[in-house]
């Protein structure tokens, strides 16, 4: 179950050109500062936007292909989304929420369970706490039994430890999972913690693929790159320069 | 006092108030979500019956309305009957008259709506029309109430667009309006004053609960 993405898109203040592909079992982020065209990308392969050119293929089946005029809408890609914020129905409860596209409704109350929000089953949104939500929105996205997992910055509203406990969760999770999951987040010690492999955007591009392996065994010539630094003008090099001082301090 | 008039009013009110809140539902759908070419001076052209006076809608409806009107022929065509100067006749005008009011409150509340809810029901499965009923309906509760009871208490004060197209035929289009204006012609100022003090207390009740509804979306609940 590989995702092959390949896509270019013309974007208000630079194009976006990226290729890269998710296997299944993997946890891949995209990292970089508000901007970088991170979410676009997700936007895109959850089918709710449109690349001006290239391909995503996902295990051999075409969801976008410019050339041969193919898209896949959002509604048959069968993808799991957790947005940046809280996109849950305000109608319905928790459970409902979860229960609203899952495949299997049998299959609510074990992730209610398993994200501890079982006992809020019968609130609203508006009735319980920012980190509670996005938890809801994890089992909503998981409830539809996901073919790929996106999730666009799911704990850039919430407090340190909440955010702290959810990647925590993240990472238990993604064990669990045996399908291509693809993070995006502006926080590299994030990327770092959560992310099998790391891919660094700037401008609309991305810098080099980093293995997290290596850089937590302390390469830090791996996660350093002076040679990218070639080629970009001042606004990206500022913009890679605050991604390289991050690292730096993670290290 | 004879309350036909009244009753009519009421009849005349409730079916344009179920037809235009299932009709203009939709019609807001588009307004709001679609983008298409002319929208403006689609938008502008609905709401057109807020500004020109009856008079002048009046007049235009008659023209359409008769047997020789497109809009005529066509009724004439499928059951038989004239429009003009029948109860299905002004319930067509009161469409044409209340649709703006019916589009105003349920357009603020479907704008109210985050956009990110009908992106998420999309991946999630869900197609544009079932993202219609089990989103942005279930989430637009109070405008469409607000929209039906506006609709509700316009159509109960209509009065020229229903005097140009229904004239005054007791039972059939003498509504409450044109009976209290008959009825101070004729002198009759009691019978007047009676059917005044009925439907004030009514058109009151019903803004109380526009504006109990508006506040909700507003402020939630």
């Amino acid at each position: 179950m590989d995702l092959n993405i390949s896509i270019r898109k013309k974007l208000p203040h630079f194009d976006l050109d990226v290729s890269f592909s998710c296997r299944e079992s993997r946890l891949l982020v995209l990292v970089g500062p508000s901007g970088a065209g991170k979410t676009t990308i997700i936007r895109i392969l959850a089918g709710l936007d449109r690349p001006d050119e290239g391909r995503i293929i996902y295990n051999g089946e075409t969801w976008v292909d410019t050339d041969k005029k193919i898209f896949l809408p959002p509604q048959k890609r069968q993808v799991g989304y957790v947005f940046q914020e809280y996109t849950l129905f305000p109608h319905l409860t928790v459970a409902k929420n979860v229960a609203f596209a899952a495949d299997n409704k049998g299959d609510v109350p074990s992730l209610l369970k398993r994200f501890n929000i079982w006992h809020l089953k019968d609130r609203k949104p508006d009735k319980i706490s920012g980190g509670e939500r996005q938890r809801c929105a994890i089992c909503q996205a998981l409830a539809r039994r996901p073919r790929v997992l996106l999730m666009d910055e799911p704990f850039s509203a919430l407090d340190a430890v909440t955010r702290q406990n959810l990647r925590e969760e993240v990472q238990k999770l993604r064990r669990e999972l045996s399908i291509p999951v693809i993070h995006v987040t502006h926080d590299i010690s994030e990327a770092l913690y959560l992310g099998d492999d790391v891919l660094p955007m700037v401008r609309g591009r991305i810098v080099r693929k980093w293995m997290v392996q290596f850089m937590l065994k302390g390469r830090p010539s791996e996660a350093r790159l002076p040679e990218s630094m070639e080629g970009y003008d001042s606004d990206d090099r500022r913009d890679l320069s605050v991604l390289y001082d991050s690292l730096e301090v993670m290290q | 006092m004879d309350i036909t008039p009244l009753y009519l009013s009421l009849k005349l009110a409730f079916y344009t108030t179920v037809i235009l809140v299932i009709t203009a539902a939709p019609l807001t759908y588009l307004l709001v979500y679609i983008r298409f070419a002319g929208k403006s001076f689609f938008e502008a052209l609905l709401t057109l019956p807020m500004v020109l006076p009856p008079t002048v809608l009046g007049f235009y409806l008659l023209l359409i309305m008769t047997p020789q009107g497109n809009i005529g022929r066509f009724w004439k065509a499928v059951t038989g009957s004239p429009l003009i100067f029948t109860f299905a006749g002004i319930v067509v005008a009161s469409l044409v008259y209340s649709l703006p009011f019916a589009i105003q409150p349920m357009k603020a509340a479907f704008e109210k709506i985050d956009r990110r809810l009908l992106e998420s029901a999309y991946v999630l499965g869900l197609s544009p029309l079932a993202a219609f009923f089990k989103v942005i309906i279930p989430n637009a509760l109070n405008g469409l109430a607000a929209s039906a009871i506006l609709v509700f208490i316009h159509t109960l004060g209509e009065f020229g667009v229903i005097l140009m197209v229904g004239g005054s035929i007791p039972g059939e289009t003498r509504v409450a309006s044109i009976a209290i204006y008959e009825a101070v012609e004729a002198l009759r100022y009691q019978d007047a004053a009676m059917m005044c003090l009925i439907l004030v207390p009514i058109s009151y009740l019903f803004l109380l609960a526009i504006n109990r509804l508006t506040r909700k979306q507003i402020y939630g609940s």
